[in-house]
């Protein structure tokens, strides 16, 4: 790894990085990575994988929920007449 | 009024609020009083709430109209992860410095409810993401136990709460260990539930497939009363289950299995002193102790920190800076969210985003996540196998005693080797519960040590049998 690759993840990831920061977190990445690498050596026989996991599905109707709709946009960075504001996407 | 706040529990509190021995307002008067002499120091909490003796008053109520529970009254803090509709939950971060919860978490629904009174806020790592409450943005809280020491993390707040007296009880949050290692820490009682038996609707989410919420108390009885109000099935979060859900053995005394060749690497020399202690007291008390293998555990941290990351990187994506959170003032939209985000996560978080987007990014995805997953498969055989030997697994809950403030927090391995002992279960998705089992001495302070029981899926109900029966024992021994 080296901090081309920092800044590509930080840039996959969409998080502004100082240009100090970018030399710690590659030495701590190399540390972790170091680290969680002993996984690799695991021999794995045919492990079954599956937890039998079934899906959870609900009817497809409108519910009144207990939202506050006055505090959702509240929490709007920017609004305007109760809708949210965003910037140009085209 | 004077109370004995340190010896209290929810069933003594109940007698009395009962008995009309004092109110509800008096019992969170007195929670208040200790919270404003020791808080400035110890900052367990983030924010008292301001409707503490309004909540009071409508408890009172229920005792008047017969509808009360053991828990109405009863003072509780909540960990800053959990949404209390109207009230600030920022998660430890700065970028939901100013955010109030917009609805209930299913668990604050049960607990209003039930009449308890909700305190405030506690201090956490960002995100639940750290081990000691030092990745708060908000300051490190401080051991009461020594505040030059760390109350563990990432519910450090709510373990260092209940630890001076500064609530009843708590709730946390455990994906790792963030209940059992700072209880441990903190000298308290910290539960890990079943994975999917306590709802996560309204717990901000970090590990999604290993979260968990939790409680903290004094002693088991405090902890198992409000498990058994939090607990049950709910159509909100669609990986929870009915305790029903796992079948049950008949057990009449449970066998105890102790990993060994899993608690020897760098673990400080007292906390296995202590544990053979622990060992010896209950074979006294008539368990059936047995030397038990658990080949694949020891890579359940190492999988933790490629499976979590990978679950964080795409939870923390909804942070964004548009609907919600901190936003920065930008010219267009993708400068927005770099800008934003960059501002508001915190250094650890940024790590474990950047260590996620990673290992599942192409040509990786593979090696790591999908090996880490495999690994995830061998730890839960691995637990099955041994339960069908044993009832009960114990271990220490740390490698030591609370560490300084600083020592750790540069060092991340150093941090994440602090789960080795607690993050097994949130692998294997099975409850466990850390106890105070003794103190070593540094420096003239006493620091408590833990143990660690774990049961099978949905056992909790042994966790609280065994639990109840070794507190017995360590009071009789004190």
């Amino acid at each position: 790894m080296n901090i081309k690759d920092v800044e590509n993840l930080a840039e996959l990831a969409r998080i502004e990085l100082e240009e100090y920061e970018k030399k710690d977190l590659l030495r701590d990445m190399e540390g972790i990575l170091e680290y969680v690498k002993q996984i690799e050596g695991i021999k794995l026989d045919d492990v079954e994988t599956e937890h039998g996991i079934t899906n959870i599905w609900r009817e497809d109707k409108m519910e009144p929920r207990e939202f506050s709709r006055e505090l959702i946009i509240k929490q709007f960075p920017e609004s305007q007449d109760g809708f949210l504001k965003v910037k140009k996407i085209l | 009024m004077n109370m004995d706040l340190k010896n209290l529990t929810i069933k003594k509190a109940h007698k009395s609020l009962s008995e009309g021995e004092f109110t509800c307002r008096e019992l969170a008067e007195a929670y208040l009083k200790v919270i404003q002499e020791k808080n400035p120091e110890i900052n367990a909490y983030l924010e008292i709430f301001d409707d503490v003796l309004l909540q009071a008053e409508g408890a009172q109520k229920k005792f008047s109209d017969g509808t009360a529970t053991v828990l109405t009254g009863i003072p509780i803090a909540i960990k800053d992860n959990i949404l209390f509709q109207g009230h600030t939950s920022s998660s430890g971060s700065k970028i939901l410095e100013n955010y109030t919860a917009t609805y209930d978490a299913t668990v604050i629904k049960k607990l209003k409810s039930a009449g308890a009174v909700i305190i405030g806020r506690t201090n956490m790592d960002e995100f639940a993401m750290g081990v000691s409450t030092e990745n708060s943005a908000y300051g490190v809280t401080k051991n009461p136990h020594d505040i030059t020491r760390v109350p563990g993390g990432s519910s450090g707040g709510s373990t260092a709460c209940v630890a001076m007296d500064g609530a009843l009880v708590a709730l946390g949050s455990d994906t790792g260990g963030s209940c059992r290692q700072p209880a441990s820490f903190c000298g308290v009682v910290g539960l890990k539930p079943t994975y999917g038996s306590v709802s996560r609707y309204g717990l901000t989410a970090m590990g999604s497939s290993l979260d968990v919420i939790g409680a903290i108390g004094k002693n088991i009885s405090d902890v198992k009363i409000v498990f058994d109000f939090i607990v049950g099935v709910d159509e909100m979060d669609s990986t929870s289950i009915p305790l029903k859900f796992y079948e049950k053995k008949v057990v009449s005394k449970p066998v105890i299995g102790i990993p060994r060749d899993f608690i020897v690497e760098g673990v400080d020399p007292r906390v296995i002193a202590n544990f053979e202690e622990t060992v010896e007291k209950l074979k006294f008390a008539g368990y059936v102790v047995k030397d038990i293998k658990l080949s694949y555990v020891k890579y359940a941290v190492p999988a933790y920190y490629v499976v979590t990351p990978a679950e964080i990187s795409a939870n923390m994506a909804r942070f964004d800076g548009m609907r919600y959170g901190s936003s920065s003032k930008s010219e267009n939209l993708r400068e927005v969210y770099i800008k934003s985000r960059g501002k508001g996560f915190g250094k650890e978080v940024r790590r474990r985003i950047l260590l996620g987007t990673y290992v599942l990014s192409h040509g990786y995805h593979d090696a790591y996540y999908n090996k880490a997953n495999t690994v995830r498969r061998l730890i839960i055989n691995d637990y099955n196998k041994a339960f069908e030997q044993v009832d009960l697994v114990l271990t220490p809950t740390t490698t030591g005693p609370a560490f300084k403030i600083g020592e750790k927090v540069d060092d991340p391995v150093k941090c994440y080797l602090e789960d080795i002992f607690t993050g097994p279960a949130n692998m294997a998705g099975i409850p466990a519960i850390s106890i105070p089992s003794g103190f070593v001495e540094e420096e003239g302070k006493k620091l408590p040590l833990g143990v660690q029981f774990l049961a099978q899926h949905g056992r909790e109900d042994l966790l609280f049998e065994v639990g109840s029966k070794f507190e017995a024992l360590q009071r009789s021994v004190i």
